[in-house]
């Protein structure tokens, strides 16, 4: 359908001097939105049938598969994952550690970034080193050495052995000190001749100036913490602190139930999209600003 | 010659880094002695919380576990306890050496990952570069809507996109149903162990193994098995993590696309090339840096297998999903061999490193000579 409005503008600028070139270009738009259409259908299809699938009965699930409208419609899935399943809790604990590490990390990370970019100390290359060393030690390999720290520390099957450890987060510094460094020093000169402190500089002039990368640091955080998983697998065994991606990967691989129970599966899957799945719309802008915003029509 | 140099090097902005030495300014000595003795203290104090979670919840875990891999500590009590004895290498040897289970299971989960990183590095690289080019047009109508149904899989948690995939691609799921309607009849996916190479090798009569590739081996598995190439379950796997991936590079390709000015673009229509010459001799090198971000980004997260084999397969079907990842986990937490899942993971480490030095040395190379080529046919100006 879109294809359809390309045509006119498209034929409205080249006048009738080369009719056959239009014409080829006008084949090659239709090809290239019909390749964009069946590549963006294979994107969305399976999100779709999620969905769909979630409000089918089991019966309907195991049978077809491939339709977008269930036809009985059910919510079963739904009910038993709210009434009678340890869901909530598993949503509320993960709502709980996402938040905290989000604003945690967005006040470290930035703490740390400011430091790194502005304050002139004796170490800081050092540290700023180390940083980098740090970051290359990939997340796989910190499984088994996290469990045998949180376990030393006394804060195994707890929050805060949940929710501590993903305070560190190299590359959040990074962004945040990149992003004060492009900042033009000369606002906080003025304050501090006006004989404003660090921390009071940094708190109320410099972090409000901040806010674009602020906002990268909190979808980038929250998106990190909602969706992580080992950790929280090697952080704790209780069962009053699974969190949805714990809970929902022992659901599916059938810990907790016994069948295929597709629709319940999916219901679950389904719902532990949507915050991510909001945040992504809200800041859609932001995470995808190349020339978003820059070309309006 | 000098010209084409800026353009390739994959530097941050220069002066990003300030200088560290903290030069004193001229004039106003003593106010700016005492405000650098501020900023010391209060650089320390910004820093604190960040050093103190890094250190213990990335330094000391990582020298902890090497002293792990190292001993014979059962996850009982502490691994610094007096029970628990130095062994040496002797982990690292069963692993590598031993030729016993250990061995072959290390084996069997780096010969899967590694076809797993073979497929999947390129393709999702193809495929991103391939969607950026694509959603980049300035002409194109519902350019959002495309790039946003591109990128949504990235958002989605790896748990609750293999639930999907496990629904996706189960005996009577949509992709077997979609398959049927084609007349084909699909694998029982997620329990189908056979190598996709074998399954080839069968279609022109080979279904027994070679006497050569059945009699040596190495890591404990005959060569024949490592021929198998990824097992069916596996490719649903490598699906998968193409499909998650091709939006988050394809962002980075976009950004990378905008920067390639429009003139450049420009100059080389005006020149006369067509649109292939122009994205292959003029876009595709001045892409170079992302191409090399890509891949080592890739290379390092594929490395990495963990969640959806936890979520989905547990490894199985007859160990085909199996990776080192997640074998060193399991080692650990459900067998009480903290010394061998410790070792495991710093062998994943060494890979990780290795290849990324290696892919460096090779992107690099490739690099600087064919471009210099492609660009002045007669040498330099």
């Amino acid at each position: 359908m879109t294809a359809v409005a390309e045509q006119l503008p498209t034929r409205a600028r080249t006048p009738r001097r080369r009719p056959v070139r239009s014409r080829r270009r006008l084949l090659a738009t239709s090809f290239t939105y019909a390749v964009l259409v069946v590549l963006a259908l294979v994107y969305v299809y399976p999100f779709l049938i999620q969905v769909a699938t979630s409000f089918k009965t089991d019966a309907e699930a195991a049978v077809d598969a491939v339709s977008l409208l269930p036809q009985t419609w059910s919510t079963a899935a739904y009910e038993r994952l709210f009434l009678r399943s340890d869901f909530p809790l598993w949503f509320r604990n993960s709502v709980v550690v996402t938040v905290v590490v989000t604003l945690g990390r967005v006040f470290i990370n930035s703490l740390a970034g400011y430091a790194l970019a502005r304050l002139r100390f004796r170490g800081r290359g050092l540290v700023f080193a180390g940083l980098v060393a740090v970051m290359a030690v990939p997340n796989v390999v910190l499984l088994i050495p996290k469990f045998l720290v949180i376990k030393q520390v006394g804060i195994y099957n707890s929050f805060a052995g949940l929710i501590i450890p993903l305070l560190a987060d190299a590359a959040g510094i990074f962004i945040m000190k990149n992003f004060f460094e492009s900042i033009p020093p000369s606002v906080e000169e003025a304050a501090r001749m006006d004989g404003a402190g660090t921390f009071r500089v940094f708190w109320s002039i410099v972090l409000p100036m901040a806010r674009p990368a602020l906002v990268t640091l909190v979808i980038l955080s929250f998106q990190g913490s909602w969706n992580e998983l080992s950790h929280f697998i090697v952080a704790s065994q209780d069962p009053q602190l699974v969190t949805l991606t714990k809970g929902v990967a022992q659901l599916a691989s059938g810990q907790l139930s016994q069948g295929t129970q597709y629709p319940l599966k999916l219901a679950a899957a389904a719902i532990m999209t949507i915050p991510v799945a909001v945040l992504f719309f809200v800041f859609q802008r932001r995470i995808m600003n190349q020339s978003a915003g820059a070309v309006k029509e | 010659m000098s010209s084409a140099v800026p353009a390739v090097s994959g530097t941050p902005a220069p002066g990003a880094a300030g200088d560290p030495t903290g030069r004193p300014g001229p004039g106003a000595r003593r106010p700016r002695r005492s405000r650098r003795g501020r900023e010391t203290t209060s650089g320390w104090l910004f820093l604190a919380p960040m050093l103190v979670i890094l250190g213990l919840f990335l330094v000391v875990p990582v020298l902890m576990a090497l002293w792990v891999s190292v001993s014979d500590w059962n996850g009982r009590g502490s691994p610094f306890a007096g029970d628990v004895s130095f062994v040496g290498v002797d982990n690292y040897r069963s692993l590598l050496l031993g030729g016993g289970l250990a061995t072959q299971d290390f084996g069997t989960a780096l010969r899967n990952n590694a076809y797993y990183v073979l497929l999947v590095v390129p393709a999702q690289t193809a495929l991103a570069l391939f969607l950026a080019t694509l959603v980049n047009r300035k002409a194109l109508r519902g350019r959002g809507i495309f790039r946003t149904a591109f990128y949504f899989p990235s958002v989605t948690s790896s748990v609750a996109i293999t639930v999907l995939w496990l629904f996706l691609f189960s005996a009577s799921g949509t992709v077997n149903a979609i398959l049927a309607r084609l007349s084909i009849t699909g694998p029982n996916w997620f329990n189908e162990p056979r190598g996709v190479l074998h399954l080839l090798l069968a279609q022109v009569g080979v279904d027994t193994a070679p006497a050569a590739l059945a009699q040596h081996g190495f890591l404990g598995i005959p060569l024949w098995e490592w021929a198998a190439g990824p097992s069916v379950a596996m490719t649903a796997f490598i699906l998968l993590a193409i499909f998650t991936t091709s939006g988050t590079f394809m962002l980075l390709f976009l950004a990378a696309l905008q920067a390639v000015s429009a003139e450049v673009e420009e100059a080389a229509l005006v020149d006369g090339a067509n649109a292939r010459q122009r994205f292959f001799r003029v876009t595709l090198p001045m892409l170079k840096p992302t191409v090399f971000t890509v891949v080592t980004l890739g290379l390092i997260g594929t490395w990495q297998v963990f969640d959806q084999i936890y979520t989905g397969t547990q490894g199985g079907p007859a160990k085909t999903t199996l990776t080192p990842a997640y074998l060193s986990y399991t080692a650990a937490f459900q067998n009480n061999d903290w010394g061998r899942g410790a070792a495991i993971a710093f062998i994943l480490f060494a890979i990780i490193v290795l290849m990324t030095v290696l892919q460096r040395v090779v992107l690099r190379e490739r690099t600087t000579i064919p471009r210099r080529k492609r660009f002045h046919p007669e040498g330099p100006r």
